[in-house]
């Protein structure tokens, strides 16, 4: 671990947050008021006292430096993570250098620290234990992908099945019979241990009677869903490349094979999106020295908020590994080696049209990509009545902007930040159209040139 | 995004007419229509799924970027310095804590809402630029509350004008600023001064007049003059109003001419702006009126003891028309004398100087001090006040004011609380914060909230120490600290940082005592923790607005 040296902005910090309530009690704590014997280490660790209702204070500490992500630890009964001490104190500690001074940790934060240190020392051994008893027993685990794989064989069979009854009738039928139709098939697809075919047709359920064009709509969702079945029926007789992509896209998730890649990534971007059960947590990655764009998932159920949490603008250098499939950008975090710091470098942009061309490329490994990310440069949003594009600054060509986006409040932050003038604009550019999630000002004199901070807009 | 540019090439078109096939067919069964391009041996489903999958693929991976809709016209540039970092971290903290969550008792965090116009007066003093990214939430919270609108606006700038054209939400900012911005023309335009007059909209009539009030009083006479006569009475009344600022004698005659408008509200204005001209025609009229009713008895007929200058009152019997020519409402509300009614507004109009003349050269102390008979002094002295606060009279507003240790400035005297805050108002700002504070330390918080709230911010430390005090022996006797929240907020908000050390050991949770309310004592520790960790946070605002330009954060 180097020296921490580097705080954090308000807003990385925010972004730990849980929901908007920890945002706002954390945001409270974060005046020296009610602290008392804070301070950090060059470790990266930050430690102090919180006055709460009780007599006795709570005791609070965060690992800000942790390979992991930060680690938090508090006194405090709340059942939220972290918790909203742990945020006012990063927030105190982000935003005001005098009151989380430089020091030796005390002694509760250092055994909780020491504690943490064995343990992950601990991980790392039973790791390597673990993986030694997977390899020991591999005719056991052979066997029971194989069951799986007949399981959603079976499945794919019967999806095939009804999607040819469904077509058979027509879709406008369809419409009639409402969205139990889908969620039980669904289940089906859940029963057969196939949980990329269930969400799938768990989406197709929403799209009857979802506006103007939805047979369009329906017909090619099921369109590429049959695609995939057959995909998965004659995946034998696929190029390796494409038959990962559809055992991840049928829901066989895999575990990253490809090498290590050590590089200085900056985030793009990160935002969750949830259902009733999970919350995921995307977050974009650009290799500064490889050039590659990455992709990270995490995942946190029943409300919690994804362990992982990457400060937006800010650059760490780590290892990254490939989830297998063509040209899939899914990775895995792998060992950190700094904390996030600010960075100079901003993603390299292109055109709209290269935008949309890059996006089709990526369709020839794998079909079923809804979009592609690209960082556009020169960009100018502009409004069409209802519709908002990003309109190329040297052309007359734009990217109309998807309907999701328009409807987020980034949507105002990205206009504002232009103010009429070219952006360097980070999103997603697919069928929908683009959405953006991060932007850069152009700053100063060099109007070709971001400079900006920043501004995350999901 | 499905659009393409340019004309569709013919195999475009095929592909379109074939795909508009497939969608028919989709719809309506394979049993119904055979799909196009079915191959024997396939079944019709499997192959309509086949050539739409292929069909789908192919029009994804052909998506073009679209024509672009026009380009909107840059926003203005703001010249102002950026906000310095920390600056920007701390609005945006403000800006998160939106009101509308929690609630009920508020514990001791800080209110963020409640520091961010304090924030953004701070930000407009220092003459910085709003971070464009910030703008979007400025405005929502400015949309919410219409009391930050002047200080938003004022700090986001051109942008956020720019901004308001293209969001309806934020159509309010464009109001605000009338001509959506568009500068108001200067004193070398006067063609633009009289086309805009003429042609504007009445909020911009009413702003190009203040503009040109401001910098020429005589030319907003003349532009005011030019149609007054054609103005609807609502429009002539807010013009009217716009005299207020800068009123001077040479406004008499248009003041005077104005007593004879059709509306009674406009004749009421354009009295009452006389009355404030003390030389003015109408000013001297009233004065004769005034005196007339008031006089000195020296007989001691009036009074008891025998010998005492006492005022006796003979308020006037009628309202004759050139009283109500000059102002005065002939019909009393209900429930009052009508000849009160009439006295109350010949005094109220009155120079306040003629009573000095009236009464022998005494000052206004000594004749408020003046015994009154017939139970005329509460009629007499309310009038006074209204006086003292049109005339902006500081003299009589001290005398009217007394000690503010005297029992009667806590309870129901001659002179209400609000009239009281009013008289304050027109006090220089630190005999303001002395008066308040010997208020409070005679008859403590309860009556003192609407007096606090004409007081200098930050509170001048004589009078930060009176209400801390208080709230100490408020919480000595065993109240809850919410029976005070009104004070405790304004204090939040309006105590000077420096006094957050003198509120160090008040925020130690006490033992219950006995005849407390329970649990009183952790509430009020709870509520002193707030005070002072606000006190703090406002310090350290201060302090990151203050940094200098090119200071590293």
């Amino acid at each position: 671990m180097t020296q921490q040296g580097v705080r954090w902005t308000a807003e990385q910090v925010l972004a730990l947050a849980p929901d908007a309530a920890s945002r706002k009690a954390g945001s409270k704590l974060a005046v020296a008021g009610p602290w008392s014997a804070a301070g950090t280490s060059d470790e990266g660790t930050v430690w102090g006292l919180c006055k709460g209702s009780g007599s006795k204070p709570y005791q609070t500490v965060i690992d800000v430096a942790d390979s992991t992500g930060p680690a938090y630890k508090c006194s405090c009964p709340s059942r939220k993570f972290p918790c909203k001490h742990a945020l006012g104190l990063l927030l105190l500690w982000a935003g005001d250098d005098t009151a989380v001074p430089p020091g030796q940790a005390p002694d509760w934060a250092e055994q909780w620290l020491a504690g943490r240190r064995t343990r992950a020392a601990e991980r790392t051994t039973r790791t390597d234990a673990a993986s030694g008893a997977t390899s020991a027993d591999p005719e056991a685990a052979r066997r029971r992908a194989e069951r799986r794989a007949d399981r959603i064989t079976a499945g794919a069979a019967e999806l095939e099945q009804r999607l040819t009854d469904l077509f058979r009738g027509g879709l406008a039928a369809a419409e009639q019979a409402g969205y139990a139709l889908w969620e039980e098939t669904a289940a089906r697809m859940v029963d057969a241990q196939a949980p990329g075919l269930a969400a799938r047709v768990r989406e197709l359920g929403a799209i009857p009677g979802s506006g103007p064009g939805w047979p369009v709509r329906l017909l090619e969702e099921c369109a590429l869903l049959h695609l995939l079945d057959q995909g998965w029926l004659r995946r034998a007789r696929l190029p390796e490349g494409l038959a990962a992509t559809v055992r991840s896209r049928v829901g066989l998730s895999g575990s990253p094979d490809g090498p290590p890649v050590h590089d200085r990534w900056l985030t793009l971007a990160q935002y969750d999106t949830s259902d009733s059960r999970l919350t995921t947590r995307r977050i974009w990655l650009y290799g500064t020295g490889s050039g590659r764009t990455a992709l990270l998932l995490s995942y946190g159920a029943a409300g919690r908020a994804p362990e992982l949490s990457l400060p937006v603008g800010l650059a760490f250098e780590a290892e990254v590994a490939a989830y297998p499939g063509g040209g899939q950008l899914r990775a895995a975090l792998g060992e950190r080696f700094t904390a996030p710091e600010p960075s100079s470098v901003r993603p390299p942009g292109i055109t709209p049209s290269e935008a949309a061309a890059r996006y089709g490329t990526a369709l020839q490994d794998d079909p079923w990509l809804d979009s592609y990310p690209v960082t556009l440069t020169r960009v100018i949003p502009a409004t069409d009545g209802d519709s908002w594009q990003l309109v190329d600054a040297d052309s007359d060509l734009a990217l109309p902007l998807t309907s999701s986006a328009r409807s987020r409040p980034g949507l105002w932050r990205l206009v504002a930040l232009s103010g009429g003038a070219p952006l360097t604009v980070f999103g997603e550019c697919g069928h929908h159209g683009f959405t953006p999630l991060t932007a850069w000002a152009a700053e100063g004199t060099n109007a070709q040139e971001p400079t900006g901070q920043a501004v995350p807009l999901c | 995004m499905t659009g393409t540019t340019g004309d569709p090439s013919p195999t475009a078109a095929t592909s379109a007419l074939a795909w508009e096939e497939l969608v028919t067919t989709a719809l309506l069964g394979t049993d119904r229509r055979t799909p196009p391009g079915a191959v024997s041996g396939r079944e019709a489903p499997v192959a309509l799924l086949d050539t739409a999958a292929v069909a789908t693929v192919r029009r994804r991976a052909g998506i073009r970027p679209v024509r672009a809709a026009a380009r909107p016209a840059p926003a203005a540039p703001d010249p102002r310095p950026p906000l310095p970092p920390a600056a920007t971290r701390r609005l945006t903290t403000l800006l998160t804590d939106r009101p509308g969550t929690g609630g009920g008792r508020r514990g001791a965090a800080p209110d963020l809402m409640e520091l961010l116009p304090q924030w953004l007066a701070l930000a407009n003093t220092h003459g910085y630029a709003a971070p464009p990214e910030a703008l979007p939430a400025l405005l929502d919270a400015a949309r919410g509350r219409t009391d930050l609108r002047p200080a938003v606006l004022a700090f986001a700038g051109p942008r956020a004008l720019w901004l308001a054209r293209l969001n309806p939400d934020w159509r309010f900012a464009l109001r605000a600023a009338p001509g959506g911005g568009a500068s108001l023309p200067g004193p070398d335009e006067p063609e633009r001064v009289r086309q805009l007059w003429q042609e504007g909209l009445f909020a911009e009539r009413v702003a190009l007049l203040t503009a040109v009030r401001a910098r020429d009083a005589a030319s907003a006479r003349e532009v005011l003059s030019s149609t007054w006569s054609t103005e609807r009475a609502e429009d002539r009344l807010m013009f009217l109003d716009t005299l207020r600022t800068g009123l001077e004698a040479a406004d008499e005659p248009f003041l005077e001419a104005a007593l004879a408008d059709r509306s009674r509200n406009v004749r009421a204005t354009a009295a009452e702006l006389l009355s404030a001209l003390p030389d003015s025609a109408l000013a001297r009229r009233m004065a004769k009126r005034a005196t007339g009713c008031v006089a000195v008895d020296h007989t001691g007929s009036a009074s008891t003891a025998s010998g005492t200058p006492t005022i006796v009152v003979e308020a006037p019997h009628e309202c004759d028309p050139g009283m109500e020519r000059d102002g005065v409402l002939p019909k009393a509300p209900a429930g009052r004398g009508e000849r009160s009614w009439w006295l109350g507004q010949l005094v109220e109009a009155a120079p306040l100087g003629a009573w000095s003349r009236r009464f022998g050269g005494r000052t206004p102390e000594e004749i408020v001090a003046l015994p009154v008979a017939d139970d005329w002094r509460s009629e007499l002295h309310g009038a006074w006040c209204r006086a003292a606060v049109r005339q902006r009279d500081p003299g009589w507003s001290r005398a009217l004011l007394g000690a503010p240790s005297t029992p009667e400035a806590g309870g129901p005297g001659a002179v209400s609380l609000a009239e009281r805050a009013k008289l304050l108002a027109t006090l220089e700002s630190g005999e303001r914060a002395e008066w308040v504070a010997g208020f409070i330390a005679t008859h403590g918080l309860s009556e003192a909230f609407q007096l606090l709230g004409v007081c200098a911010v930050p509170w001048a430390p004589p009078l930060g120490r009176a209400v801390v005090d208080a709230l100490n022996i408020a919480r000595d006797a065993g109240s809850y600290p919410w029976s005070f929240s009104g004070v405790m907020g304004l204090a939040e908000r309006c105590l000077d940082p420096a006094e957050s050390v003198r509120l160090e050991p008040l925020t130690a949770t006490p033992e219950d005592t006995e005849d407390a309310a329970p649990g009183a004592g952790g509430y009020w520790a709870e509520a002193f923790q707030r005070l002072t960790t606000t006190l703090r946070l406002r310090a350290t605002m201060r302090a990151e607005l203050a940094r200098v330009e090119g200071t590293v954060d």
